[in-house]
């Protein structure tokens, strides 16, 4: 057993949240309760998790005492701990807002135990080093997204939630056809192991092939976003800004995994230039769709389309400079927070006014000023103005370009951003009109508007948090640097 | 033999893919994803059967957790058709992007 401080931090931001899950789906009236003892702990957790990755470096342990290749290995390293602090500060956040939204009785019951199980299965794959098991946290996860959505319950989330099934169902099983392939050429699980053992043959081509084509479906990145804007749109705010800010996250995480640490490079710049091509793809016709958008949460959710498309720039950035992922990653994180905290505040206005039409939003806008400010500044973050999170990470982006040479890439950011910047302007535009009409007001419970407004003020704050982050990301498992 | 059950495997996972696609029922949609996953589960045996010596039970275990999976997935995907089902009336998924569907709460 060599399993480090780290890695048994790590495994209880796991049990916790499976723990809470069950005792929630016995004793629903307990839900929120344990919600927020599930929340507290697992920021706690998480930051030992990765205070033991910034002192000790990257760690294993195996589950149950049985090591690898027979056991299944945990695996804690910088990116995982970072996921895992991203997922415990927004689920926070998200866990107090939605003490206040989701009321006795609309779901209530059903909420916690999904959204804890939820969590569970991200943290899951967050540290999972075995193929399978990643599947299997895969599969938990979509499961538990997809039931999210539903509970909605009417006609819209309904149709959304069962499209998202299918989507989602169809990427874990050509995730699960790769893991197949590879088990059959190389006959191990372990990430680290397979790592090793891999050459460039044909069925470990068509293995990557199949599970970067299944994540990229669960990650709606362009073309195959269609199911996300209804799903996202129609789910409760809370739900809505988990599924933006991290579920898709989460599958782009295994992406990124398996490409650094498994895959072979493939030779050529072809795979690269692909993917860079749907990023940039992503990033316009989102941005389009976003700007034509006449719902605030339509808006929103086609802002999730068109900023994962930065994600994928990583691969492009990639060829050139190496650790370009970094950027990418602290792009994720800046994402994350901004975004939940937009989806929320839309959330809040759509409960206040009784719609969430942008036309005619406006006056409730000017009689919630604490939500237009936290609307307003995290949506300056999800734009990249200076000073926030989001500005540092194409700060970090167009650097990386830059220093690649790859004039094309670092111009794209910023035309990705100056859309952003469009859309998001719009959307607040509404509530600098005067003498509004107000048709319906219900005041935002003071819970709501406060972990609202706490969560933008952390994707602010991030800006200034750039240089532990990417330290963090520099004790990677495969580097040992 | 191993080869065969690799080659209908492929099959398998091919004809749900083109399934899920092409058939509008949800129903059918859901039986396809299962033909999917019998693809997978062949290609896992016919990795079992692949070397020297007794059959390797490494997928056989992966394989069970696999049908856990299928069925658990299967069961909602299944509830999920028959509220959709009572709230639209339909059991089909309508067409089209919309992004001026109504609805939401």
């Amino acid at each position: 057993m060599n399993s480090l401080i780290g890695a048994d931090w790590a495994a209880w931001s796991v049990i916790a949240p499976l723990a809470g899950a069950v005792l929630a789906a016995l004793w629903p009236r307990s839900g929120p309760l344990l919600g927020m003892v599930v929340s507290v702990f697992a920021v706690l957790v998480s930051a030992g998790a990765a205070l033991g990755v910034w002192h000790d470096g990257p760690a294993r342990a195996g589950l149950g005492g049985w090591e690898v290749p027979l056991g299944i290995a945990l695996h804690l390293d910088g990116l995982s701990a970072l996921m895992l602090l991203m997922t415990a500060v927004v689920g926070f956040a998200v866990s107090v807002y939605a003490l206040a939204y989701i009321r006795p009785g609309s779901g209530r019951d059903k909420f916690w135990p999904l959204w804890l199980w939820l969590w569970a299965s991200m943290n899951g794959l967050y540290l999972s080093g075995d193929a399978f098991n990643l599947y299997v946290a895969l599969e938990l996860l979509g499961l538990a997204a997809v039931a999210m959505v539903a509970l909605a319950g009417g006609a819209a989330a309904l149709t959304a939630a069962m499209r998202y099934l299918l989507v989602s169902l169809l990427g874990s099983l050509a995730y699960l056809m790769g893991v197949a392939l590879l088990y059959a050429s190389h006959g191990v699980l372990d990430l680290a192991l397979l790592g090793q053992v891999m050459g460039d043959e044909p069925a470990t081509r068509l293995a990557a092939a199949l599970m970067t084509a299944g994540l990229l479906m669960k990650t709606a990145l362009f073309p195959l976003h269609v199911w996300l804007a209804p799903a996202h749109g129609s789910a409760p705010a809370p739900v809505s800004a988990v599924l933006s800010a991290l579920v898709v996250k989460a599958s782009f995480y295994l992406i990124l995994r398996l490409w650094l640490d498994v895959f072979p490079q493939p030779e050529g710049s072809a795979f690269a230039l692909l993917m860079g091509a749907l990023g940039a793809a992503a990033l316009l016709w989102g941005s389009l769709l976003a700007l034509r958008a006449q719902r605030l949460k339509r808006v929103v959710a086609y802002s999730t389309v068109a900023q994962l498309g930065y994600l994928l720039l990583a691969f492009p950035l990639m060829l050139a400079v190496p650790a370009a992922w970094h950027a990418v990653v602290f792009f994720a994180l800046a994402h994350a927070c901004a975004k939940a905290a937009v989806f929320m505040a839309a959330g809040s206005l759509q409960r206040s006014a009784g719609h969430d039409r942008l036309a005619g939003l406006g006056g409730v806008m000017r009689r919630e000023p604490m939500t237009l400010f936290a609307l307003g500044i995290a949506g300056a973050s999800l734009v990249g103005l200076p000073l926030t999170g989001g500005f540092i990470a194409k700060w970090l982006l167009v650097e990386a370009a830059i220093q690649g040479q790859a004039w094309g890439w670092a111009l794209l950011v910023l035309v990705g951003g100056l859309l952003s910047g469009a859309y998001v302007f719009r959307v607040l535009g509404h509530g600098f009109i005067r003498d509004l009409a107000v048709t319906q007001h219900h005041p935002v419970p003071a819970l709501m508007s406060w972990s609202v407004l706490a969560l933008a003020l952390v994707s602010v704050a991030l800006g200034f948090a750039g240089a532990p982050a990417l330290e963090l990301l520099t004790r990677h498992g495969g580097e040992g640097s | 033999m191993t080869s065969l059950y690799l080659i209908g495997g492929a099959i398998l996972f091919g004809l749900g893919v083109h399934a899920l696609v092409a058939r509008a029922h949800l129903v059918l949609k859901v039986l396809a994803v299962n033909v999917m996953g019998s693809g997978v589960f062949m290609v896992l045996l016919a990795a079992a059967a692949g070397g020297e010596g007794d059959p390797d039970p490494v997928p056989h275990a992966l394989v069970l957790t696999g049908i856990v999976v299928a069925v658990s997935a299967t069961a909602f995907a299944l509830a999920l058709i028959l509220r959709v089902k009572a709230v639209t009336g339909r059991a089909h998924l309508p067409e089209g992007e919309g992004d001026a569907e109504s609805g939401g709460s």
